[in-house]
């Protein structure tokens, strides 16, 4: 049942690299992950790579497979036929350090940018009450992995270094409406979303939703109702007046 | 993320001997969840503290802990208290765990829960808005708080999401992100240092650039989790080399319960790829059932003489208990770990497997698959992705992987600290807390537990110090640089791959010190990893030490090694049959072996040695929590003179 793949795998640093042939033995079940792995044993020992649990829970094994980003742990060997090329190369969006790693730092930047969960005022641990449908909305984008697939994808800060200063990226914007509806954060997010974190450079094209491979709808779901609190806000005429006459005034209830 | 700027500008030769130098008052070695809440801690206490991380931050095995995290808030059934949960855990544990950390960890285990929902954590909510509960094996009420079935990730993001904020109010304060709390990932620590007797530093290198660091600090936090990839069919990541474990050993201290592995009843066994690769409990915590190649439920003919009276004999009890818990007793396919792999084990040896040599795991035939889809998402991708099987139609095959080592550091219950001043361990490396097995659902709040102890612990020490820290001795300095580059060395005079070095050694791991062990095969197994000692100190590695994949794994197996043989030392030594150590020699569980303690130390670079220790006997208030019938099945009779029944009998 195994045969030979022909393997084309990127291999360099930050200043030089090519693409390698390889051919590769391939079994039953495999996956494009178990294929690296043998590269390692047999000719390729030194080949880096990153991954933890094999099993498309830890969001380690970015790369990109044929030109699509993917977890190579999860992309199945039977998915090409066996005489295609599999041709394997770094993260486009991010610095490559060696091979198949790249440099996610940026990633780690922009998430300290985001604020962090705000604690109700007066609530004690242990009487917390929300109802599970409200949690519901924000549970979805806790399920992300952080693989940084839609970071890589998103075509504002894939091939524009330029933007990477403003936007924080869909993970990011995502972790923003995540926070906008948890139903006990106390913190004000929206003008920030769209003023600090570049909310408005996304322009919906559902790149991040198609690479995610969680299947959180990142631009239905997180991405378009922020946009579309950031829009109601600014143009509400309760929330205009109650800005000017508090200046910074936090509206008392969360706009949801 | 400083060093990742470094990566790029500078290409280390292979003989760099330069060593970048930080200081600190607390090191936790270890990013999961014992990592991060020790750190966490720490940083509270006002210490300045490392988070040294093999991985990316946020990517540690926590995430693969899927069920739940035990904690007995009673907010699903109100009968539930400390009490309840000490006792299931001992149980669980076969009475050899250490009482006092059962106790602190019964007992705490709601606050740091709690606490999580003011990090930020979402879990699944009762219908009065409360933190939902699940069941799980050998926990007598539903006691998992969980997010269907992905509750590590929220664990170890929220952990992270913590320490970010933490960042971000030092940000506020001083103007610097990382002026309190700083994590250096995808860095490997390769040696501890002792200055008279206590914690001086530690070394390692940054795997991106493979240049060398060393942090001088008088407390240093283990927290590195398991020895998983000592076996061949694990659960665990390549990430589970046993480094704290044998940083420890080396280091001086002590490691307890080694021969208990935890061999997950359910993991994957189709196809090759991603044999071992976890099943999580909730399948059978919300109803999934485990038939043979013949159809029948076969647990009930596996309900061992300890358990008889709490599980159900018949099918139809088992149904009744989902919704009537109080009246019924529960489905035996929710005995404890142990029990279930082993049963497994055996019906597989009997020839009544599945076609890939595991058992069905059913949940098609039990729940709508839209209630599956609801509390099973991700057992469903994973199955769906990686095995072409729809578990909304169709059964699973599992069967058992290596998957959590409850032998570990021997720690002080109430600290964290081990024999060697300044040296603490938190989480899967430490030791005792699980007894002979650990309940699913116990692995996480006891990250949380233990590792704000430890935390915590760490920072008195550091107080206690007043200022007077141990300085790292240059010469061992130098020697931690050696024992680094020694694969490159070994490169220049023919030495073996260590990926075909490793491979031995999870063969001999799995095949002879494995879920049903024999004397005469540890025996051999133990004169095979002599032979693989041998190798592993002359592997050799090609490429340079930029993010050499080769290089990691030289290191890390030697920690393998060390490990594997107080593993095969252990397992050898205890003649009887408990939790996670099955002899076919010695099928029994024997009271006279209860209250010892198998107890290893190094013995040079590459060997162990093993000495016996009595147990401290359980305090008599938490005797009392238990019937005196069913301590008599554990304890020997003169242990039990403190009991309340005998008390009673007295006066």
């Amino acid at each position: 049942m195994s045969y030979w793949a022909h393997f084309r795998v990127w291999r360099g640093d930050s200043e030089k690299g090519e693409l390698v042939d390889y051919p590769a033995e391939v079994n039953e079940g495999e996956v494009v992950l178990d294929i690296i792995h043998r590269l390692q044993q047999t000719e390729a020992q030194d080949l880096a790579v990153r991954w933890n649990c094999k099993a498309g829970k830890c969001g380690s094994c970015s790369m990109e497979i044929n030109g699509r980003p993917r977890l190579a742990c999860m992309t199945r060997m039977n998915t090409f036929a066996e005489d295609e090329v599999v041709t394997v190369t770094p993260l486009r969006t991010f610095p490559v350090i060696r091979d198949l790693v790249t440099d996610v730092s940026f990633n780690y930047t922009k998430a300290r940018e985001i604020p962090s969960f705000a604690p109700p005022e007066g609530v004690e641990p242990g009487e917390y009450r929300m109802q599970q449908v409200d949690v519901e909305r924000s549970q979805e984008f806790r399920k992300c992995i952080e693989c940084y697939l839609c970071q890589n994808t998103c075509h504002v800060v894939r091939d524009h270094e330029e933007n990477k200063e403003a936007f924080a990226g869909p993970r990011y914007l995502m972790r923003i409406a995540e926070l906008d509806m948890h139903p006990l954060d106390s913190a004000d997010r929206q003008t920030a979303a769209q003023d600090e974190h570049g909310l408005g450079y996304c322009n919906i094209t559902k790149c991040c939703t198609e690479v995610c491979p969680e299947h959180i709808k990142i631009t239905d779901n997180a991405l378009i109702p922020l946009k579309e609190r950031v829009v109601d806000r600014k143009y509400d005429p309760v929330v205009w007046l109650g800005n000017k006459l508090f200046r910074r005034g936090e509206p008392a209830n969360k706009n949801r | 993320m400083s060093e990742m700027t470094s990566a790029q500008q500078q290409n280390h030769a292979v003989d760099d001997r330069d060593v970048e130098i930080h200081d600190y008052d607390v090191v936790v070695i270890g990013a999961g969840g014992a990592g991060l809440r020790a750190a966490i801690e720490a940083r509270a206490q006002g210490k300045r503290t490392a988070i040294i991380s093999k991985s990316l931050f946020g990517k540690a095995h926590t995430v693969m802990a899927e069920g739940g995290c035990a904690a007995a808030m009673g907010n699903v059934n109100p009968n539930d208290n400390w009490r309840v949960h000490f006792g299931d855990t001992m149980r669980g544990g076969k009475f050899l765990n250490n009482w006092r950390m059962a106790e602190l960890h019964a007992k705490e285990a709601p606050d740091r829960v709690w606490e999580m929902e003011t990090y930020g954590a979402l879990f699944d909510r009762t219908k009065d808005g409360k933190i939902s509960q699940r069941n799980f094996g050998g926990h007598t009420y539903p006691r998992l708080a969980h997010v269907g079935d992905r509750t590590g990730l929220e664990l170890i993001r929220t952990l992270q999401q913590k320490i970010v904020s933490l960042q971000q109010e030092d940000f506020k304060a001083t103007g610097d992100y990382e002026s309190n709390i700083r994590v250096f990932h995808e860095t490997t620590i390769t040696d501890l240092f002792k200055a008279d007797g206590a914690i001086a530093g530690c070394f390692g290198y940054f795997r991106s650039t493979g240049r060398f660091v060393r942090f001088n600090a008088p407390a240093i936090v283990l927290a590195t989790g398991g020895v998983g990839k000592s076996y061949s069919v694990t659960s665990n990541s390549w990430e589970y080399t046993g480094d704290g474990h044998a940083l420890a050993l080396r280091a001086g201290a002590t490691l307890i319960n080694m021969e208990f592995l935890q061999f997950h009843p359910t993991g994957m066994v189709w196809p090759p790829s991603v044999k071992g690769i976890l099943v999580t409990e909730s399948v059978r915590g919300d109803g999934g059932v485990l038939r043979n190649s013949e159809g029948k439920r076969f647990m009930f003919d596996y309900i061992a003489d300890v358990f008889k009276d709490l599980y159900a004999t018949s099918e139809e009890e088992a149904d009744r208990w989902y919704t009537d818990p109080d009246n019924n007793r529960r489905p035996p396919e929710l005995l404890p770990r142990d029990e279930v792999a082993r049963a497994i084990n055996s019906e597989v040896k009997a020839g009544r497997g599945t076609p890939h040599g595991g058992v069905f795991l059913d949940v098609s035939t039990r729940l709508k698959p839209e209630e599956i889809l609801k509390r099973l998402p991700s057992m469903h991708h994973q199955f769906k992705e990686l095995a072409d099987v729809d578990i909304t139609k169709e059964p699973m095959e599992v069967g058992p992987t290596c998957h959590y080592v409850m032998g570990g550091v021997e720690v002080d219950p109430d600290t964290g600290m081990s024999r060697v001043p300044g040296l603490f361990a938190a989480g899967e490396c430490s030791g005792g807390m699980h007894g002979s097995n650990r309940l699913g659902g116990n692995s996480l709040s006891d990250l949380l537990v233990f590792g704000r102890r430890c935390g915590l612990g760490a920072s008195e020490y550091v107080d206690g110090l007043a200022g007077r820290r141990p300085a790292v001795i240059e010469s061992d300095a130098e020697a931690a640089v050696d024992r680094a580059l020694l694969p490159f060395s070994s490169a220049t005079e023919g030495g073996e791959n260590p990926f075909v070095v490793h491979l031995e050694l999870q063969k001999t791991m799995h095949e002879l010190v494995g879920i049903i062990r024999k004397a005469d095969e540890m025996e051999m197994a133990l004169k095979k990893l002599e032979d693989i000692a041998t190798r592993t100190r002359t592997v050799a590695v090609e490429g340079d030490r930029k993010f050499n994949p080769n290089w990691h794994l030289a290191l890390d197996l030697r920690n393998m090694l060390l490990v594997s043989m107080c593993v095969a030392k252990a397992a050898l030594e205890r003649q009887e049959s408990r939790g996670g150590h099955t002899r076919d020699d010695f099928p029994v569980m024997d009271a006279d072996w209860r209250h010892v303690l198998l107890v290893l130390e190094a013995l040079g670079e590459d060997n162990v040695e093993l000495t016996r220790k009595e147990q401290i006997p359980m305090r008599p208030d938490l005797l009392d929590i238990f019937e005196m019938d069913e301590l008599k099945k554990y304890f020997t009779g003169e242990e039990l003179g403190g009991h309340r029944a005998d008390q009673g009998e007295r006066a």
